[in-house]
């Protein structure tokens, strides 16, 4: 079995992050009744005998002693660690797995990437590799972060380059959150671009995940429960939708429930990975089949039950017609079946597609970069940073163009019936 | 006498799994109508080919497992101890942390250097268990990484060090639709390796089994365990013990040997399928009957129609005299070669006829004798629960569309240069792309040529 590291970066990572392990520990409680350490809970977890000092205090079987998360915490600012780490998650975190900061990025991608980035670069790799040494086998790094501030974009971002540079052959997989159009951070576009470059470049697979649409979702469900129809079949018990019973807090945080439903994502994708199922997938063969050309990474995620139940037996066949696929890859798709539920539901599906339909949302964050980079409006900010200059704007712009059109020449070939190479002939 | 199976892979544990219950099941299962003798004779054929004997008294399967990731051996090895019946050696099974990420690439360049020595150890060890080897079953799938890519590599190294022993490799052909994306270009680079290093490719079509796990067994949700069942069932219908001659009673020593005898007599033409009627619920049979006359008709309806299953319609006039003229022989099928067991025969007259009906040289392609061509093999012990059951194994015709189909789609991809990163990470160049597709677009013409 395959270890995994997260590692959450930014005040939007680390509440991602947190509601993530909330669900992680309730799933495999749900499923391993007995207490004992294996390897489906070692994919996250490390298990600990908390009496002894020191590093060798791990135990590799036998039962739970006490578990440590797999995780590398990462703010420039301590507020939303603190809290973490004074709530009921407490004991899940090793004091060692934290870096933090006083001041914070100040929404500022060129600080978290350049300054940050170069202060704090040798310690988050002897965390990282401390991580790496606990792990038997590591498969892959879940980056969580968001887009538009300053420290999740900028040093999430610098940290890519350093895993690649460091564990060429272990996954990098970044959940990165979109600001929505209305978002509160003026500059929100400009740290989107920067970072854009950068995940083009060093990540394996990004999964882009819409504050907008995750709001959206939310109203929906709330829409539902609330006005009561008789044979909705919104589940107010599922995990998904609530988190009550789990973190007994006295009043909602705003962004719970958009975070429950990242968490849940990442749930699913490593449902396969940890447990069993007639069809097994690795998260290795996400990248394989779903990446056909190195720059296009960026898979478009859908989750169900949130408030439907859909039918999971092969669902590609009835799908199939609705779909526009590319032309050589007509039969596009690669299923995998796991056989343990998540909590609460009796099935739920996950679709990763790696759609052209990322491309308006590009192209849309273009137009809002260009609104701003325009009139050079708040640049001065960032160019008075060491070690960043106007350029890099250029540069940034100029990739995230190239990348909207490799979309777009696939988008074009949507309709017209593939112009066939014709095959070889042999002489018989 | 013995037969040597690698299992590569999640497809090739979990069938190789099936197969090997199977065959010991239907060994102690209930004999039909034959002699007690007939029996033990019967069981103890089977037991030296498959199995061997441990201090326990509990027959250990002669079987290397070989997978990348832990979690498919973990399972098989668990089911197959818990039956009590037989297990698996402790000491068969290969298995690394990580998978080969659906990357043909990965499982050949990099797993298969990596772990030969191990690998080959391995089978060395059950090679040196085996008083006569007669040959190796290689199970793997053609779509995945692992036992697409690996199994490739295996293959050939069985080759280089184990050149006097016959390959049969048992292949998965994949879903056409939707398994895994990559599945076109697996298959094609699988299938030119094996055609250069296998003996022969005995290929099961994920599409048939499933329909025949639809339509005739009557499952509502199928699952890959059942699918699985009846690839072993027909597997097991082939390559259970059988006379091994007209008239004689003794067991037939060496059938690898004679089937690719038979079968395989052109390097040109390796790929063969398997046919086997009846196959139906466990709740049907107890209803049904059968005569040997109506089992054969349908079976070589089957063959001809190239149906891979029996479909139920009657276009045979009822008469004792199989209508051979009034049979349409669609000109597009023509095989070389029949192969056909079969057991417990009563009404001797009607089969003779029947059986005259696959020997119509019609059938068959210019070059190849109807004598020749069609060999029958028979035994008087029933078969799994079916008291009479017929198998057919032909080299054929009927796997140049699907051939056709994939490499279609294959170098669609390729032409657009789509997923080759990955592989070209690993080590397989554009060139090896274009080598596996001349072979195999040679293949299809030849076949086709027929």
């Amino acid at each position: 079995m395959t270890q995994s590291v997260v590692v959450q970066v930014g005040q939007c990572g680390n509440q991602i992050g947190c509601c993530f392990w909330d669900l992680v520990l309730r799933e495999h409680a749900a499923v391993n009744q007995k207490g004992i350490y294996d390897e489906a809970i070692g994919s996250f977890f490390r298990n600990v005998d908390t009496r002894v000092v020191g590093d060798s205090g791990n135990i590799s079987r036998g039962k739970i002693g006490s578990l440590k998360a797999r995780a590398v915490l990462i703010d420039m600012e301590e507020g939303v660690v603190n809290e973490l780490l004074q709530g009921p998650l407490r004991d899940l975190f090793d004091g060692k797995q934290l870096i933090t900061d006083k001041s914070g990025s100040g929404n500022n991608w060129a600080v978290g990437h350049k300054v940050f980035g170069s202060l704090y670069r040798e310690q988050i790799l002897e965390k990282l590799r401390k991580s790496a040494e606990h792990c038997d086998c590591l498969q892959s790094f879940f980056i969580l972060h968001s887009m538009g501030g300053g420290t999740g974009s900028g040093l999430g971002t610098f940290l890519l380059k350093v895993l690649e540079d460091e564990f060429p052959e272990v996954f990098r997989f970044v959940t990165s959150v979109y600001p929505a159009s209305e978002d509160d951070v003026i500059t929100s576009p400009y740290n989107s671009i920067l970072a854009m470059k950068e995940l083009e470049e060093h990540a394996d697979c990004v999964l882009p995940i819409d504050n907008q649409s995750l709001f959206d979702i939310i109203s929906k469900i709330d829409l539902v429960v609330n006005s009561g129809k008789s044979g909705a079949v919104v589940k107010p018990e599922s995990l998904v939708t609530s988190n009550d019973g789990a973190l007994k807090r006295r009043h909602k945080k705003p962004f719970d429930a958009v975070n429950n439903i990242v968490a849940n994502l990442l749930l699913n994708l490593t449902s396969s990975a940890r447990f069993e199922g007639p069809l097994n997938m690795d998260l290795n063969e996400i990248s394989m089949n779903l990446v056909p050309f190195p720059r296009l990474h960026f898979l478009v995620s859908s989750l169900t039950p949130l408030y439907t139940l859909a039918d999971v037996n092969i669902p590609s066949r009835r799908l199939k017609p609705t779909l526009q696929f590319v032309s050589w890859n007509q039969d596009g798709w690669k299923t995998s079946l796991c056989s343990v539920p998540p909590v609460g539901h009796s099935h739920s599906l996950l679709a990763l597609a790696n759609n052209t339909c990322v491309k308006p949302t590009f192209i849309e964050l273009r137009e809002r970069f260009m609104r701003l980079y325009k009139k050079k409006a708040h640049l001065h900010h960032y160019v008075q940073v060491e070690g960043m200059e106007e350029s890099c704007f250029a540069e940034a712009l100029s990739s995230l163009s190239a990348l909207i059109q490799d979309y777009h020449e696939l988008d074009v070939t949507r309709n017209m019936p593939g112009h066939d190479v014709p095959r070889l002939s042999v002489a018989v | 006498m013995s037969i040597v199976t690698v299992q590569l892979g999640q497809c090739g544990n979990q069938i190789g799994f099936e197969v090997f219950d199977t065959l010991f099941t239907d060994s102690h299962s209930s004999q039909g109508l034959c002699s007690k003798r007939e029996n033990e004779a019967y069981q103890a054929s089977c037991q030296e080919r498959f199995f061997r004997e441990e201090e326990s008294g509990v027959p250990v399967a002669r079987a290397v497992l070989v997978d990348m990731e832990p979690k498919v051996i973990n399972q098989t090895l668990s089911k197959a101890a818990q039956s009590g019946r037989w297990k698996y050696g402790q000491h068969s099974c290969f298995c690394q942390k990580q998978g080969s990420g659906n990357n043909w690439a990965y499982g050949y360049s990099v797993h298969g250097p990596r772990h030969e020595a191990s690998i080959m150890n391995l089978t060395r060890k059950e090679v040196e268990r085996c008083d006569s080897l007669r040959g190796f079953f290689i199970i793997m799938s053609m779509a995945g990484g692992t036992g697409s890519g690996l199994g490739a590599f295996i293959t050939q190294n069985l080759q280089d060090q184990y050149s006097n022993s016959l390959r049969m490799n048992q292949v998965i052909w994949p879903y056409g639709t939707g398994e895994v994306i990559v599945q076109n270009y697996n298959s094609i680079l699988t299938l030119s390796h094996l055609y250069r290093s296998s003996d022969a490719l005995l290929v099961h079509e994920n599409d048939a089994v499933h329909k025949i796990c639809a339509k005739l067994m009557n499952i509502k949700h199928i699952s890959f365990s059942d699918m699985n069942q009846v690839l072993a069932h027909q597997l097991g219908s082939v390559f259970q013990p059988t006379y091994a001659g007209e008239g004689s009673f003794r067991y037939r020593g060496n059938p690898l040997g004679d089937l690719m005898e038979h079968l395989v007599p052109h390097p040109e033409f390796k790929m063969l399928g398997v046919r086997n009627i009846p196959q139906m619920s466990e709740n049907s049979l107890a209803y049904s009957t059968f005569t040997w006359a109506g089992l054969l008709k349908h079976l070589r309806q089957m063959l001809i129609s190239n149906a891979k299953m029996e479909e139920g319609n009657r276009n045979f006039k009822n008469s004792n005299i199989p209508p051979r003229a009034k049979l349409h022989f669609p000109s597009c099928h023509r095989f070389i070669h029949s192969l056909w067991e079969r057991k417990r025969y009563i009404d001797h007259i009607c089969i003779v006829f029947i059986v005259e009906g696959f020997k119509d040289p019609a059938l068959y392609t210019s070059w190849m004798e109807p004598a020749h061509a069609f060999s029958m093999w028979k035994t008087q012990r029933a078969f799994n629960k079916y008291e009479k059951s017929a198998a057919l194994v032909s080299n054929s015709q009927f796997l140049v569309k699907p051939l056709d189909m994939i490499v279609g789609k294959a170098w669609n991809m390729f032409a657009s240069k789509a997923y080759i990163h990955q592989y070209t990470k690993f080590g397989i160049e554009e060139e090896d792309f274009l080598d596996s597709f001349t072979l195999l677009e040679q293949v299809v013409a030849s076949y086709s040529s027929l």
